[in-house]
Formats: structure tokens, sequence, C-alpha cells
């Protein structure tokens, strides 16, 4: 492998720097590399660095759909050249990050946070999830907004969403029985937490903020009371 | 002056886009603007068909990405509106003929010759869609009030903010308020609970859609039609224009109030 193809994850997605070399080889490297991440990738928003490499739109476009491809979406190209960026601005794409640190090199990291609370690793996500969208977190997550039908979020530990959940909801994947789904409206197509499987009632009356759990290994959920332990 | 690229587009099949195409751009040249219609649903094409142009293709838009044939040479004027033009989809190749770059380049070529330029998509997820929506301006979701093209729908409007396009708006196209007073049917305010876009038009119910689309005369044109109606109350929107939505609880127009007429009390 002569070309370096670097992937990291940054605030806005996830970053990729491309040195310089063949193209053709760069971008089958790159391909590879992400389709190896499987699922991990999937949904991810790229952005791409490319140095002062001269791109046409017919390369980048071709990378933007084998990238589809993999369910990615090519999101922004950085480029000192301005071949490039024209590329990159016929296909509709950004040239640039939204913050000021924009320079090639310089995007700064999420500084580690450093728990004064005996915590756990959770994402937020703080927008509807809709049809085809998928999530996957090894610790919680978190979601401010609907998981509409045809969504899925799976997660390692549990699942809080403050909105309607409509959607397949798995916490708990790695047989961890004591994982909860919570939700203000909690109507899934299906509900799985560790081994065990549900799927939602039909609904009399109003909906209520609801906790799932998995009791005597079957998943009851149960409306929300104040002053409960979770 | 520079067009408008408005992408119409569903996921689901079968749910209008390429009537609601058809009767947007027949609206709009009404209004006097200069409407290009783009047919993107290489291997299927309908459009033509529905305008009723489909005895003059020469050229198509395969032609035009290829070189074969200048961007002119494959427009194709309309017989009653002289603003409004189309370019049809080539029916022998497929979706892979054209990139979303091309479309890109030849949307740019369109723009200073048109008020606005309507890409129909075609149905599915894959590249014809991604043709479509990459020079989109403005995409417009059009879906039934039911829960298969609700949820495509969903799927779509995922993939076109993933796609930073801007907001959507929504048409949807079918309803029947009767069978929604019965419960029967989806009503907007339920569609609009789950896609919770900016809604742009509702499409009653017509028989004459049928009628027209295989007649090649879009119902826009049609005083008297409905749906025509509530065709061209959105072109004015997406012109700017503030129109309220079509009471759509009021009866079928002249046959009903002619009906009552010679039945008084009926």
């Amino acid at each position: 492998m002569t070309v370096s193809v670097t992937i990291k994850g940054i605030k806005e997605g996830l970053l990729v720097i491309v040195g310089d070399g063949d193209w053709v080889e760069a971008s089958q490297v790159l391909l590879t590399k992400l389709a190896e991440g499987g699922e991990f990738f999937q949904g991810a928003r790229l952005v791409l660095q490319l140095n002062s490499r001269g791109l046409g739109a017919a390369d980048l476009g071709k990378l933007r759909d084998s990238l589809g491809d993999l369910k990615i979406n090519l999101w922004t190209v950085l480029s000192e050249s301005s071949l490039t960026e024209n590329a990159a601005k016929a296909l509709g794409l950004e040239t640039g990050l939204p913050k000021p640190a924009a320079a090639a090199g310089a995007l700064p990291e999420i500084p580690a946070i450093i728990p004064v609370e005996d915590g756990s690793q959770a994402i937020l996500i703080q927008h509807t999830l809709r049809s085809g969208k998928s999530v996957r977190y090894p610790g919680h997550v978190i979601v401010v907004g609907d998981v509409n039908a045809g969504a899925e979020v799976v997660a390692g530990g549990n699942i809080i969403v403050w909105g309607r959940v409509r959607g397949t909801v798995q916490a708990g994947t790695e047989g961890d029985t004591e994982a909860v789904i919570c939700a203000l409206d909690l109507a899934p197509t299906q509900l799985r937490i560790g081994n065990a499987i549900a799927t939602s009632p039909k609904r009399r009356g109003k909906p209520e903020p609801e906790i799932a759990r998995v009791r005597n290994g079957q998943i009851v959920a149960e409306r929300w009371k104040p002053n409960e332990k979770l | 002056m520079s067009a408008t690229v408005i992408t119409i587009t569903s996921g689901k099949g079968g749910v209008g886009k390429t009537t609601t195409t058809a009767n947007l751009a027949v609206a709009l040249a009404a209004s006097g603007a200069r409407v290009i219609c783009l047919d993107t649903d290489i291997g299927l094409r309908n459009l033509d068909v529905v305008m009723g142009l489909e005895n003059r293709i020469v050229y198509d838009i395969v032609h035009v990405v290829e070189g074969t044939a200048k961007i002119k040479q494959a427009m194709i004027r309309d017989k009653r509106l002289p603003h409004l033009f189309l370019i049809p989809a080539a029916q022998t190749r497929d979706k892979s003929a054209v990139s979303p770059s091309d479309m890109v380049r030849v949307c740019n070529d369109l723009r200073p010759d048109f008020d606005f330029v309507m890409l129909d998509s075609p149905a599915g997820i894959e590249r014809g869609f991604r043709n479509a929506l990459a020079p989109s301006d403005k995409v417009l979701i059009i879906t039934n009030p039911e829960v298969s093209a609700v949820r495509d729908a969903d799927r779509i409007i995922g993939l076109v903010e993933s796609e930073q396009k801007g907001p959507p708006s929504l048409i949807i196209n079918r309803i029947k308020p009767d069978m929604v007073k019965r419960g029967d049917m989806l009503s907007i305010d339920d569609v609009l609970d789950v896609l919770a876009i900016d809604l742009i038009g509702i499409v009653p119910e017509d028989e004459q859609i049928l009628v027209s689309s295989n007649r090649g005369a879009p119902v826009a044109m049609d005083e008297k039609s409905r749906a025509g109606q509530a065709f061209r109350n959105i072109a004015r929107r997406l012109k700017g224009e503030q129109v309220p939505f079509m009471d759509l609880d009021k009866q079928d127009g002249f046959l009903a109030r002619l009906g009552k007429l010679i039945r008084p009390g009926g």
C-alpha cells in the first residue's frame, strides 16, 4: 500500500485524509477499509480531505456513488485544489466545514469528558430518526425526537427516547437483561432486550411515558411513575 | 434570471409523481412561467405519455448526456402552452446511462432560459433517485394517505435531509374526504404527524386524472376539475403566493350544485 488513507471520527462525522499517490488505488483502499467496518460506518457522513490533489467531477461522483452503496454519505470535500473544489461544488457537495477551524489537518477533536458522576458512555441524537435510519452504539442511546417506523436503534445499554417510538428498538445487545427502553410514547414495531422479543399491543387511549424491561424472561412495559427507581 | 430546479419524488411507485409533475408544469406554464420538464425515469418513461407528447420524441436525455444531440434538439415544445417544454427519458437504456453530475450539468445548461426545471423522479432510492436529487433546489415529496406510501416518504425525507437539500415540501395525493371521515383512510393530520414537514398541497381523488393521463391532457388545464384546481393552487404556492387550502368537504362542483337546484331540499 503506497497511498496513505486515514479514517477518524470528528464532531462533524467521519474524516478521511487521503495522501498523495494514485487516486484509483487510494479510493480502492478507502472503500475496502470502510467496507471492512461493516455496519459500523453505515449512515455516517464523510468529510474527505484531499490536500492539493486535483480531482474531476467524474472521479468524485464515482466515489460518492460507491460510498452510497456502502450507505455512507459523502458530505464535504476539503481541498486546496480549485479543480477539486469546483468538482465538489458541481456535485452539490460542501467544500468547507461549518465552524471556523476548517484548516486542513487542524480539525479539533472533542475533548474527552471527565465524568464527575459515575457515568457510562452514551450518545445523544437530537433529531427524529426517519425510516431507513439505523443507529448502533455499544453504550446507551438517547434520542430527543421520534424513532419512526422503519428506523432502528440498537444499543449495548439502555435506550431512552424523548418522543415517540414506532420503529424497532433493541437494548442490551450484549446480553444485558437489566437494560431498559423508555419513551414518552412506546409503540415500537418490535422491541428487544437481551434475547427477549416483544411487539406492541394495540394502543388504547392516550399515549403515556413507559418503561420496558425484562421480568422473568419476558418483556413488560410499565407506565412511568414518579419516584420510581429505574 | 435563473430557474428553480424542482424534484418531484416519493420513494413508492404509483403515488402520482408523473401526474403531479405534468400538472404542476402545465399550471405553471399556463400562468406565464417558462417551464421545462425532465423525465429522469430512464427505461420506464411515462411523462411524455401523460403530457401527450410521445409521438414527437426524436432525441432524449441520454442523447444529450452522451453528446449525440444538443439540448435544444431534445426539447419538445408543448402545442397548447408555448412556454412548456419536455426532455423525455430514454426508453431503451437504464438508469446507469446518466450520472448525478450529468444531471447537474444538464440542469445548469437549462437554468438561464427557464423559470422552473421540473424533474420527475423514478420510484426507489437508487441511482435514478440520486440522479433526480443531485441538481435539485427544491424537493416535493408526493405521498398517498396510505401507511406504506407514508413509510416510503419518511425514508425519502431522511435521504433528502442527509443530502442537505433544504427542507422538502409535501403533497398528499388522492385523498378521499368521505373515507377519512369514516376513519378508513389516514387523515391529513395523521400523515403530517409522522412526516412532520411543510405541507404544500392536498389533491383529492379524481377519476378524471386517469382519463386525462390516457388522453395526454393534464387535468390542470380543466377549469372544472377539483384535482386540477388543487394542482393550480400548488403551482401558485411554488411561485410564492399565499393560497389557502381547498375545502375538501365541499361536494364536487357544478353537477352537485345543479342536482341541488333541480331537486331543492333533495
